[in-house]
């Protein structure tokens, strides 16, 4: 049934996009000057740069967090307090989107503005995108820590192995396949985020050269634009929005690839 | 036996009832329904008027939908809609549609209320948004580097403005693109050193309810919701429902009543200029 629905999009998305091939061709996606698509102009590379750019800023801060949280809130954190942190965490995971959109609207991009004009940039949406992925991925690490035999926190403390050394010799790989799963949900969430982004990154179509430039995400392409776009437009972002789909499909690729390689390894 | 025919019987009751109201609701829709769809400057005002228009003229629905201007011409002209919303004069290669209009809507350039620039010139209204002024300083400001505030592509006021100021909008160097007029009032406001344009109607509300934002003149005529109405605020635009054809039945009643002082309420709550007479 879902299965069915999601062919159904996946159809939906290439017929919608089909009048753009033909008229455009997909080689004009990435060799256009620019995008200004009521001159003609189709150009989507710097708005897969802005994506992907965003993506991985926010994962490189929330992938090491996220875990070393779990790992506190499981074996260091005194139980009333893990309980607390916990909590916390799990109510910034169910927060709206459009609320870290719009904090980051009127408080995080006015502070960054001074340091650094004109204030809604790369660095604003990866911020805002971290605290959106956090949760999930210290959530998901959560679960996969709960989820490690006692007996090999029994043996290694047998063994006389120090907390640390426990951690990082019997808890990180054996926990590592459900590591991977909760960062590749947080980037699948990071790569669809839209309301939030479109808010605080300034949506200029440029690939950025620093952290203070502003960009724009194929999301916020077609959220900002759809609305308004006819004809060849309307088509140009339906073909982004496939783009997006296939570097979902790219991500979820690689998870199954790590799914396989734990059954592997526990098999050995 | 009647164990099993009973709820079958049931069954192909509850059917007919359903087929019944079905046929109940296409016919009323043949009726009294119209759909309008188009400019998101308008929608929220005819939104209003429909709701005024159904309560005065029982079993008839309005279905308001935005969309933005092209999208409103375009479902005129298609037919998907019954009459389109366009925040702009008809084009001359839209002189076989008909339009009236039912209000006037002005655009006004923003700047934060921190910022000491009193007016700007058109020429530098246009250095600024082309890339060519980039400091405060050129215009008599502030030292601090100009955020320019554009619209992003297909928006009527983003039209509306580069027509004013003879731009293309590759030509526009812009640090953020934005979607509706809020977004706009909320970047602006945000940023002390930033310059926008947005609707006359919200800014002028937003402003009066202490927003830091200021509204410039504009070849020294004020933004105010006078101007606009009388015509002399040169970025100006009406606010029309566009029909393929004359408008017949209930088409032409919900415009005559658009166009009618009982709702110039309406108008004014939402910040734009009523027609004159």
């Amino acid at each position: 049934m879902a299965g069915g629905i999601l062919l159904l999009v996946v159809a939906f998305l290439i017929l919608e996009s089909w009048p753009a091939f033909q008229d455009i061709g997909p080689a004009r996606f990435f060799t256009d000057q620019d995008w200004y698509p009521t001159e003609r102009l189709y150009l989507l590379t710097p708005m897969l740069w802005g994506t992907l750019w965003a993506t991985l800023g926010s994962i490189v801060l929330a992938a090491p967090l996220g875990i070393l949280s779990a790992i506190f809130c499981h074996y260091y954190a005194p139980p009333l307090l893990a309980t607390w942190y916990r909590r916390l965490i799990e109510l910034l995971a169910g927060i709206p989107s459009v609320v870290y959109g719009f904090w980051g609207l009127v408080v995080l991009v006015p502070v960054i503005g001074q340091l650094h004009p004109p204030g809604p940039s790369l660095l604003a949406g990866i911020l805002v995108l971290f605290l959106m992925i956090l949760p999930t991925i210290m959530l998901v690490a959560h679960a996969s820590f709960a989820k490690v035999p006692l007996s090999y926190i029994h043996s290694a403390m047998a063994l006389g192995l120090g907390r640390w050394a426990m951690i990082r010799n019997v808890l990180l790989p054996t926990a590592r396949a459900g590591l991977f799963t909760g960062i590749l949900l947080g980037i699948a969430r990071a790569l669809g985020e839209t309301m939030a982004i479109l808010m605080v990154c300034g949506n200029v179509v440029q690939t950025p050269s620093n952290l203070f430039d502003p960009i724009r995400t194929l999301t916020a392409n077609i959220a900002l634009e759809m609305a308004y776009a006819l004809g060849d437009h309307r088509s140009a972002l339906f073909v982004s929005g496939l783009l997006l789909m296939g570097m979902v499909v790219v991500f979820v690729v690689m998870a199954e690839g790590l799914q396989y390689r734990k059954l592997d390894d526990t098999a050995r | 036996m009647a164990t099993v025919q009973r709820p079958v019987a049931v069954f192909l009751r509850c059917l007919l009832c359903v087929g019944a109201l079905l046929g109940q609701f296409s016919a009323e829709a043949k009726e009294g329904k119209l759909v309008i769809t188009g400019s998101s400057t308008m929608a929220p005002l005819v939104l209003e008027m429909g709701k005024r228009f159904e309560s005065l003229h029982p079993g008839t629905r309005i279905d308001v939908q935005t969309g933005g201007s092209s999208r409103g011409i375009a479902d005129a002209v298609n037919g998907l809609a019954d009459i389109g919303m366009a925040s702009r004069a008809l084009q001359s290669q839209e002189g076989n549609l008909h339009g009236f209009v039912i209000a006037y809507d002005g655009i006004t350039i923003i700047l934060h209320d921190s910022n000491p620039i009193q007016e700007l010139t058109d020429d530098q209204i246009k250095g600024i948004y082309s890339g060519i002024i980039t400091n405060w300083k050129t215009v008599g400001g502030l030292d601090a580097p100009i955020t320019v505030v554009n619209k992003a592509e297909g928006r009527s006021t983003l039209a509306l403005f580069l027509h004013y100021f003879t731009l293309s909008n590759r030509d526009i160097k812009a640090h953020v693109v934005i979607g509706d007029n809020e977004q706009g009032i909320k970047t602006v406001a945000g940023n002390p050193h930033a310059i926008g344009y947005v609707s006359i109607g919200t800014a002028r509300y937003d402003a009066t309810y202490g927003v830091p934002i200021r509204l410039l003149p504009l070849r020294n005529i004020p933004a105010t919701l006078e101007t606009v109405r009388e015509g002399t605020f040169p970025l100006s635009r009406p606010l029309t429902l566009v029909t393929k054809t004359e408008p017949t039945g209930l088409a032409n009643t919900f415009i005559e009543f658009a166009r009618s002082p009982a709702t110039h309420d309406l108008i004014l709550q939402h910040y734009f200029v009523p027609l004159a007479d």
